[in-house]
C-alpha cells in the first residue's frame, strides 16, 4: 500500500501552460510564477469543486428558458414559423434531413444535458471520496471537456440564417430569446469544464489495485 | 525514480496535466506519444520538423482566412432577390436585432480567436525561424493556451451547413468560394496545432537566447 508518487507528494507544482516542474521550496523563494512560461502556479485549482458547483446550477436554471422560448422565426409570405431547439431537429427530420436532424440533436439537446449530468456526476464522486473507476472517470471528464463546445452549432447557424435570410415579406428569420439562454448554457458548462480540476479524481488514491 | 530532493525545477520529470502523476520525461522517437500510466492523458509528443511545419501550416491558414472574409459564404435566392453573407455578417447580425451578447460571442469564436491563434503562432514562430527572439514568447504562448477552446471554426463549418440544408426546402442556396477557403483554414489550423511540439518550442528559445 505505497501513494504514487506526484508532483503534490513531492512538494512541488506542475505548471498548467508549460508543464515544467516547480518545486515549492522554489516558488516560496522566488515568485508564484513559472519560471518558463510565466503562468500563475497553482498545485490544483482554486475553489474547484464550489466553483464548478455554482456554474452547473447557473447552466441547469438557464437550460430551462434554452429549451422553452423559440431560438428563431421565420416570416415568408405572411406565414410565421417559430422554432425552439428541439423543434428545430424535428423539421429537419420531418422535410427527410435525417443526417443533420440527428447531428443537430446530438449536439444541440444531447450535450449540454450529458455535459451538466456528467460534471455534476463527477464533482459529487470527489466529494463523497468515490475510490472505484477512477480511470472510467477521467475518461468521463477528458470527453466531456471536448465535446462541450459542439453545441455552439446551432448559435451558427442562426447567425448565418438572420444575416442570410432578410427579403422583407418575401422571407425573413429573425432570432428568438431562447438562443441567448442557449447561448449561456454552452459558455458556462464550458466554463464549469475548465474549473473541474480532474486531478482531484486521483487525489485520495493510496494504492493501484481500484483502477 | 530518483530525485534530487533540492530541485528547484525541472525537465527530466513532469507531472501528468490531468492526475499529477510524475513521469520521466522519456527518450521517444520522432511521431511517438507517451502517455500517462495512470490515467491515459497524453503526456509527451514528438514531431519531426515540428517549428518549421507548424509555422507554414499558420501561414497557409492565415492566406485562407484573408480570402474567407473576402468573398461571400452562402447566397440565397428566392423569386429573383439574392442576399449573400460573409464571414462577420452573422455577428453583425445579431447585433442589429439587439442581441448584442451573441453577436460578441459569435464574433469572438469564429472571427476574433480563429485568427488570433494563427496570427499568434506565426509571431511566434517566424522571428524563430530567423534566429531571433519573439517579441514576448511566454505572454504568446500563455495567450495562445487561453485562446484555444474559444477557437471554433470547425464548429462554424457545421453551422454553415446545417443552415444550408434548411435553406434548401424553401429556397435556391449556393455555396461561395469563402466557404471553400474557410475548410481549408480550419485544415490547416489543425495541422499547425498537431505539429505543433511544445517542448521543441521552449529548448528552440533557450538555444536562440543563449
Ligand atoms: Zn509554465
Ligand atoms: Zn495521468
Amino acid at each position: 500500500m505505497t501513494a504514487p508518487v506526484t508532483a503534490k507528494s513531492i512538494g512541488a507544482v506542475s505548471c498548467h501552460v508549460c508543464g515544467l516542474l516547480v518545486s515549492n521550496r522554489f516558488i516560496a523563494e522566488h515568485s508564484p510564477e513559472c519560471p518558463r512560461c510565466e503562468a500563475a502556479l497553482h498545485s490544483r485549482k482554486s475553489n474547484s469543486l464550489s466553483r464548478t458547483w455554482a456554474l452547473l446550477i447557473a447552466a441547469g436554471i438557464l437550460y430551462v428558458p434554452a429549451n422553452v422560448y423559440p431560438v428563431l422565426t421565420l416570416i415568408s409570405f405572411g406565414k410565421s414559423t417559430t422554432n425552439t431547439i428541439m423543434g428545430g431537429v424535428l423539421e429537419l427530420a420531418q422535410s427527410g434531413q435525417m443526417v443533420i436532424a440527428v447531428i443537430v440533436f446530438i449536439a444541440s439537446v444531447f450535450v449540454p444535458i450529458f455535459k451538466i449530468l456528467a460534471l455534476l456526476f463527477l464533482v459529487v464522486s470527489v466529494q463523497l471520496g468515490m475510490k472505484v473507476r477512477r480511470r472510467k472517470r477521467a475518461l468521463l471528464y477528458r470527453f466531456t471537456e471536448f465535446i462541450g463546445r459542439w453545441s455552439m452549432i446551432d448559435i451558427f447557424m442562426i447567425s448565418i440564417l438572420i444575416a442570410l435570410v432578410k427579403l422583407q415579406a418575401l422571407a425573413t428569420v429573425t432570432a428568438g430569446p431562447g438562443a441567448i439562454a442557449f447561448a449561456a448554457v454552452v459558455i458556462i458548462t464550458m466554463f464549469a469544464a475548465m474549473t473541474f480540476d480532474p486531478r482531484l479524481i486521483w487525489d485520495d488514491e493510496r494504492d493501484d489495485n481500484d483502477g | 525514480m530518483a530525485f534530487d530532493k533540492d530541485f528547484n525545477y525541472t525537465e527530466d520529470f513532469r507531472a501528468c496535466p490531468e492526475c499529477d502523476l510524475i513521469h520521466s520525461v522519456p527518450r521517444i522517437k520522432e511521431g511517438e506519444q507517451g502517455r500517462c500510466i495512470r490515467c491515459g492523458a497524453l503526456l509527451f509528443v514528438r514531431h519531426k520538423n515540428s517549428l518549421d511545419r507548424s509555422l507554414a501550416f499558420a501561414l497557409t491558414g492565415l492566406m485562407f482566412f484573408i480570402l474567407a472574409n473576402v468573398f461571400p459564404l452562402l447566397t440565397f435566392e428566392m423569386e429573383g432577390q439574392a442576399e449573400s453573407n460573409r464571414l462577420i455578417d452573422g455577428a453583425i447580425a445579431f447585433w442589429k436585432a439587439g442581441y448584442w451578447e451573441l453577436g460578441i460571442v459569435v464574433f469572438i469564436s469564429s472571427v476574433v480567436a480563429p485568427s488570433a491563434v494563427l496570427l499568434v503562432l506565426i509571431t511566434l514562430l517566424l522571428p524563430m525561424r530567423l534566429n531571433r527572439s519573439p517579441y514576448s514568447p511566454q505572454m504568446q504562448i500563455r495567450l495562445l493556451a487561453h485562446l484555444k477552446p474559444w477557437a471554433m471554426s470547425e464548429i462554424f463549418i457545421l453551422g454553415i451547413i446545417v443552415a444550408f440544408v434548411k435553406l434548401q426546402d424553401f429556397a435556391d442556396v449556393s455555396v461561395g468560394l469563402s466557404l471553400f477557403a474557410f475548410v481549408l483554414m480550419v485544415a490547416a489550423t489543425v495541422m499547425a496545432y498537431m505539429t505543433l511540439d511544445e517542448e521543441a518550442l521552449w529548448s528552440r528559445l533557450k538555444e536562440i537566447r543563449a
